[in-house]
């Protein structure tokens, strides 16, 4: 790893990191991949979030769809746990709460593939401080 | 194939009235059926809003129409207007609560959420092991700018004006805090970060922790440049692995890209920091008790002043603030102080982030302005009480704070007001609670906790609570009498007068605030030997209606002490003296026959 000695090396790095997230959002580039990440809190992985996260790996790789899965931490729905969100390139980002195995499956057959909302979305309900 | 043009998104989350949101998307699929619109329009359920006051809630994409209360024969409307006309149904929309204008697109609702996340900015957004990811969200970038352009009084000023208080439960404004330290002069100087959260139903730090531990290790390199320290602590407990896992291999990172370390951003300034574990003892979390458990000692409180911006960690003059609070420091540098300052009421800016938990539909993690009304939280962002029962009080506070009837649902949550309600902030534990739950039994329950916590190091607290649980316990027995409350009452005062930390001056709280608002609920216990709840297990009695027993005799037969009698196929009774109230004889009966009182 290169260190960040000024505040230009951060502002490129920054940069670079974004340019990237943006091309995968907006989806039209080679990386054109689906991506989801896993709430991998304490209370995340205490109901299962980490056989889940395995379980998507699995099936995603199965049908030979190009994903990246990844961990991140609270989304603040424990009463919905295992929680993911998927961003299939194109469209909005969707949280699905009570991820079980038969639902996780059906997201990826009925949502990533066949762009059918299944039910059990959690809507954002809240401000970011993004702008 | 379908390829669903529209979908209609019908909140199916437990605070919507559920059989009604349920008949709202049997209704709606019926209706897009008849209009033979199957392969166009897509119907499903989704999990709560965060609008329950307003449900049940149907929002239809792609045009982000948000309708509020909807009812099952508004289907037809929707499906007909909507659908197949393109007129969206106006007196189903959200209304804006200033002027009452109907609002048609719900990306223009984003300022009517209750929520607004800024400590928990990017929890459930980035992998917390990935700097990178981080730094993509303007991850350090305040950091960068506080040694890169701004002198240490400079970033205090910032903050000061930014009106950030302490989330550690004391409030006390960060800046000045800050300010003192920097003031202090010494050889070294400490940040530290105390995450030892203590409070029973408390998850914040945890979670802040685990999803986000840049924003703290890059709010501890602030402060330290601030305060002229080198050297930052975080003292965690060793029950969270987890966050100490994240937090390691986020300060390793850090460490790799000379974020810190020496000559961080090619300034002359330094910092590094460490992990202190702690045993997970509640008074541990009070600062100088924390800084002794550091320091190898006893983790017992010690006399303030001097406080520990003056003489903290080994003497030196020590900056201790909440996980929380440095959490959002980042924010105030990046989007300044004014943006900080424009949310809350008078005297509390910024955001709380609390833990929702007990009776409530929507147990979870929650980050509100300060101002917001336990109202909305409760009813809105929690979703209500669970099983549709009806709200009887919700503690903040946890052993320190105290109970909030109805009657304090419409205040707005900031550190002043809680305390005039004779609660207190605390660190953000919210738990709710309904009609079946008891509020003797809720005070002795915190009281037990603190008896179990009491450093034992002055005898108000090691005593006095002690006495203070007996009188409760007597209570709960029924063996409580008129007198017994009121010395509850003075004893609570003794203690609270007297204690050396805050754990004793506060531990008298749920009892104090339960007597003022649950006074009636204090005297039937002692007065009429009476649990109104029916969960003081001593006071409740199950009698066998007569009229009902048809002498089945199952009761009889799962007695685990024996103490029913009766006949086959005639009515059976209870002795007394002998049950012990188990409450197996109740489950059991089919008939309905058994009552409890
Ligand atoms: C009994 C007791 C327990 C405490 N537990 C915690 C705790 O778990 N976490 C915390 O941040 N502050 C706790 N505090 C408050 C700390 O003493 C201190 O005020 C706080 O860490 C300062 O940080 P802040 O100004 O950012 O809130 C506790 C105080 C008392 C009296
Ligand atoms: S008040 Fe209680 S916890 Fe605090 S020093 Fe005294 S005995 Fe210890
Ligand atoms: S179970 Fe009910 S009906 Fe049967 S004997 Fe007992 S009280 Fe009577
Ligand atoms: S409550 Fe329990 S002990 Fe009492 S009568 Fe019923 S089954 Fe027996
Ligand atoms: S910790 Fe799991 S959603 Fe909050
Ligand atoms: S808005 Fe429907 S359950 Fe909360």
């Amino acid at each position: 790893m290169n260190k960040i000695k000024s505040l230009d090396d951060l502002r490129q790095l920054r940069e670079g990191m974004q340019a990237k997230i943006k091309l995968r959002e907006s989806g039209n580039n080679s990386e054109n991949i689906v991506r989801i990440k896993v709430a991998m809190s304490t209370c995340g992985i205490a109901s299962g979030a980490k056989e889940i996260m395995n379980f998507l790996m699995d099936e995603l790789e199965q049908k030979a769809i190009e994903a990246v899965v990844s961990q991140t931490g609270c989304m603040g729905y424990c009463y919905a746990e295992p929680t993911i969100e998927v961003t299939v390139p194109g469209r909005e980002p969707i949280v699905f709460g009570d991820v079980d195995k038969f639902r996780a499956a059906e997201i990826i057959e009925k949502y990533i593939i066949h762009n059918e909302l299944v039910d059990g979305i959690l809507p954002v309900n809240y401000r970011s401080i993004d702008n | 194939m379908a390829d669903y043009k529209m979908h209609l998104l019908v909140c199916g989350g437990t605070g919507c009235n559920a059989s009604d949101s349920e008949q709202i998307r049997d209704n709606l699929l019926t209706e897009v059926e008849k209009h033979d619109l199957n392969d166009e329009v897509q119907v499903v359920m989704t999990g709560c809003f965060g609008f329950c006051e307003k449900g049940p809630i149907v929002k239809i994409l792609p045009d982000n129409t948000f309708y509020v209360q909807v009812k099952p024969e508004d289907a037809s409307t929707i499906v007909e207007e909507h659908l197949i006309k393109g007129r969206k149904v106006e007196r189903l929309l959200y209304k804006d609560p200033e002027n009452n204008e109907p609002i048609s697109d719900s990306k223009h609702m984003e300022f009517y959420k209750k929520q607004v996340r800024i400590a928990l900015r990017n929890c459930g957004f980035i992998n917390p092991e990935n700097i990178d990811e981080y730094i993509a969200r303007d991850g350090y970038a305040a950091l960068a700018k506080c040694l890169g352009e701004r002198t240490p009084q400079q970033v205090i000023d910032e903050i000061k004006l930014s009106g950030q208080r302490g989330r550690g439960g004391g409030g006390f404004p960060t800046g000045l805090k800050w300010e003192i330290t920097s003031k202090s002069v010494a050889d070294q100087k400490y940040v530290v970060c105390n995450a030892d959260e203590g409070d029973p139903g408390a998850f914040m730090d945890r979670s802040i922790l685990e999803g986000d531990p840049h924003s703290v290790i890059e709010a501890m390199a602030i402060c330290g440049y601030c305060t002229g320290s080198t050297k930052g602590l975080v003292y965690i407990r060793a029950e969270y692995p987890l966050a100490i896992q994240r937090l390691k291999t986020a300060i390793k990172q850090a460490r790799e890209y000379g974020l810190l370390g020496d000559e961080i951003f090619g300034t002359p300034f330094s910092f590094d920091i460490t992990l202190r574990y702690g045993a997970g003892a509640f008074v541990c979390g009070e600062e100088t008790a924390l800084i002794h458990s550091m320091e190898g000692l006893r983790g017992e409180p010690t006399f303030k002043p001097p406080f520990p911006s003056e003489s903290g960690y080994l003497g030196k003059p020590t900056t201790v603030n909440n996980v929380e609070t440095l959490a959002s420091i980042p924010v105030i540098i990046n989007k300044g102080a004014a943006f900080f300052n424009s949310i809350g009421t008078a005297k509390s800016k910024g955001t709380k982030v609390f833990a929702l938990a007990g009776k409530i539909n929507n147990v979870g993690l929650i980050e509100v302005p300060m101002g917001t009304t336990l109202r909305e939280v409760i009813f809105d962002i929690g979703g209500g009480i669970k099983g549709g029962k009806k709200f009887k009080a919700v503690q903040t506070g946890g052993p320190s704070g105290g109970c909030l009837t109805n009657s304090f649902l419409d205040t707005p949550i900031d550190y002043d007001n809680l305390i005039s309600a004779g609660s207190m902030m605390g660190s953000g534990g919210m738990i709710v609670m309904d009609e079946d739950d008891c509020m003797v039994s809720i005070a002795k329950f915190y009281l037990e906790f603190t008896l179990d916590e009491s450093c034992g190091k002055c005898t108000p607290c090691r005593i006095g609570n002690k006495r203070l649980f007996e009188i409760l316990d007597k209570i709960t027995k029924g063996l409580g009498t008129e007198e017994d409350l009121s010395r509850l009452r003075s004893l609570c005062k003794v203690i609270k007068d007297t204690s050396l930390c805050g754990l004793g001056q506060t531990s008298p709280n749920p009892i104090l605030s339960t007597l003022d608002n649950f006074y009636d609920e204090y005297l039937a216990h002692v007065k009429e030997h009476k649990c109104p709840a029916g969960q003081c297990k001593s006071l409740v009695k199950y009698t066998i209606n007569h009229d009902k027993c048809t002498g089945c005799t199952l009761c009889f037969r799962n007695c685990p002490v024996g103490a029913i009698a009766g006949e086959k196929r005639a009515p059976h009774t209870i002795d007394n003296s002998i049950c012990i109230k188990c409450g197996v004889c109740y489950d059991k009966c089919k008939f309905d026959a058994i009552s409890v009182s």
